[in-house]
C-alpha cells in the first residue's frame, strides 16, 4: 500500500502554506506603510482552510468538459480583502503600522504551530517507516 | 512556498525609506544654503512612493484565476524625486555676500522640524523591514528543518 502524504499529513501542509500568503500580504502592508492612498490588505484565514479543508476531503466539482470553469482552489489561494481602518490618514493610506507588525508577529507564531504539526506528522511517518 | 519574495517586498521598503532618509539628510544640510536668486537655491526634495503591483513582475500570471488586481502586491518603488514648490524665504541681508541689488537672500524652503519628523518616520519604517526581514528569514530556516530529528 502506497503512503498517500495528502492523507498523512492532513490540513498542516495547506495551513503552513496559507500561513506563509498571509506573512508576503502583511509584509507588503508594511513596505507600503508610507505609500500614499495603499490600502491595507489581508486575506481570510478560516476561508482558506475551509477550501484547503474541501479539497482534502474531496467534494469537489468534477469537470467533464473543458468549457467548465475551474472551481479548484490551487492549494491555498484566498481572496485578497481590504482591511476597515481605525484612522484613516489625510492621503489616503490604511495601512496601521504597529497593527500590522503584530499581526506579522502572531502569524509567525502561528506558522510555527503549524510547522511542529507538520513536523511531528513526519517523524511519526518516520517511526511507522522503521517500524520503531 | 512564496517566502522569499517577503525578501523582495522587505528589501523593496528598506530601498525606499534609505532613499527617504537620504533626501531628508540633504534637505537639513542644504536648510542654510543662501543664493542671490530664485532659480539657483536649493528646494527641499522629495521622494514620491507608489505601490508595485505583482500583475507588473509577473505579466503571465494575471490569468491564474485571482485576477491581476489581486494580487498581493510586491512592495514599494520610489516613482522619483521632486523638488516642493513651496515659496522660498527670503530675508534682507545686505551685507551678505550673496545678497543681490536690492540687498535680499534667498533660503531654502526647507522646514527642519518636518524634516526631522521625517527622518524618525523613515528609520523606523527602515527598522519594521529588518524585522520582517528576520522574522522571514527564521521562517525559512525553520522550513529548511522540515523532517529532520
Amino acid at each position: 500500500m502506497a503512503i498517500s502524504f495528502d492523507n498523512a499529513l492532513g490540513v498542516h501542509a495547506q495551513a503552513l502554506e496559507a500561513r506563509v500568503k498571509r506573512a508576503e500580504v502583511l509584509a507588503n502592508n508594511l513596505a507600503n506603510a508610507d505609500t500614499p492612498g495603499y490600502k491595507a490588505r489581508d486575506v481570510d484565514f478560516q476561508a482558506m482552510m475551509q477550501k484547503a479543508q474541501q479539497s482534502v476531503s474531496g467534494f469537489e466539482m468534477a469537470k467533464t468538459d473543458d468549457g467548465h470553469m475551474d472551481t479548484s482552489t490551487e492549494s491555498a489561494s484566498g481572496d485578497l480583502l481590504y482591511r476597515t481602518p481605525h484612522q484613516p490618514s489625510l492621503d489616503g493610506n490604511t495601512v496601521d503600522a504597529q497593527q500590522e507588525q503584530s499581526r506579522f508577529m502572531r502569524n509567525a507564531m502561528d506558522y510555527q504551530a503549524s510547522f511542529q504539526f507538520l513536523s511531528s506528522k513526519f517523524s511519526g511517518l518516520t517511526k511507522a517507516i522503521k517500524g520503531e | 512556498m512564496s517566502l522569499g519574495s517577503i525578501f523582495d517586498i522587505a528589501g523593496s521598503g528598506m530601498t525606499a525609506q534609505s532613499l527617504r532618509l537620504n533626501t531628508t539628510a540633504s534637505n537639513i544640510a542644504n536648510a542654510e544654503t543662501a543664493s542671490s536668486s530664485t532659480e539657483e537655491t536649493y528646494r527641499a526634495r522629495k521622494p514620491v512612493f507608489a505601490a508595485i503591483q505583482q500583475s507588473m513582475l509577473n505579466p503571465d500570471q494575471q490569468n491564474l484565476g485571482m485576477g491581476g488586481q489581486q494580487g498581493p502586491g510586491a512592495g514599494v518603488r520610489v516613482e522619483g524625486v521632486v523638488e516642493s514648490q513651496a515659496d522660498l524665504q527670503m530675508r534682507y541681508e545686505p551685507q551678505h555676500p550673496a545678497a543681490n541689488e536690492e540687498g535680499y537672500v534667498f533660503y531654502p524652503n526647507v522646514n527642519v522640524v518636518e524634516e526631522m519628523a521625517d527622518m524618525m518616520s523613515s528609520s523606523r519604517s527602515y527598522q519594521m523591514n529588518v524585522d520582517i526581514m528576520n522574522t522571514a528569514k527564521s521562517m525559512m530556516q525553520r522550513i529548511l528543518t522540515l523532517g529532520q530529528q
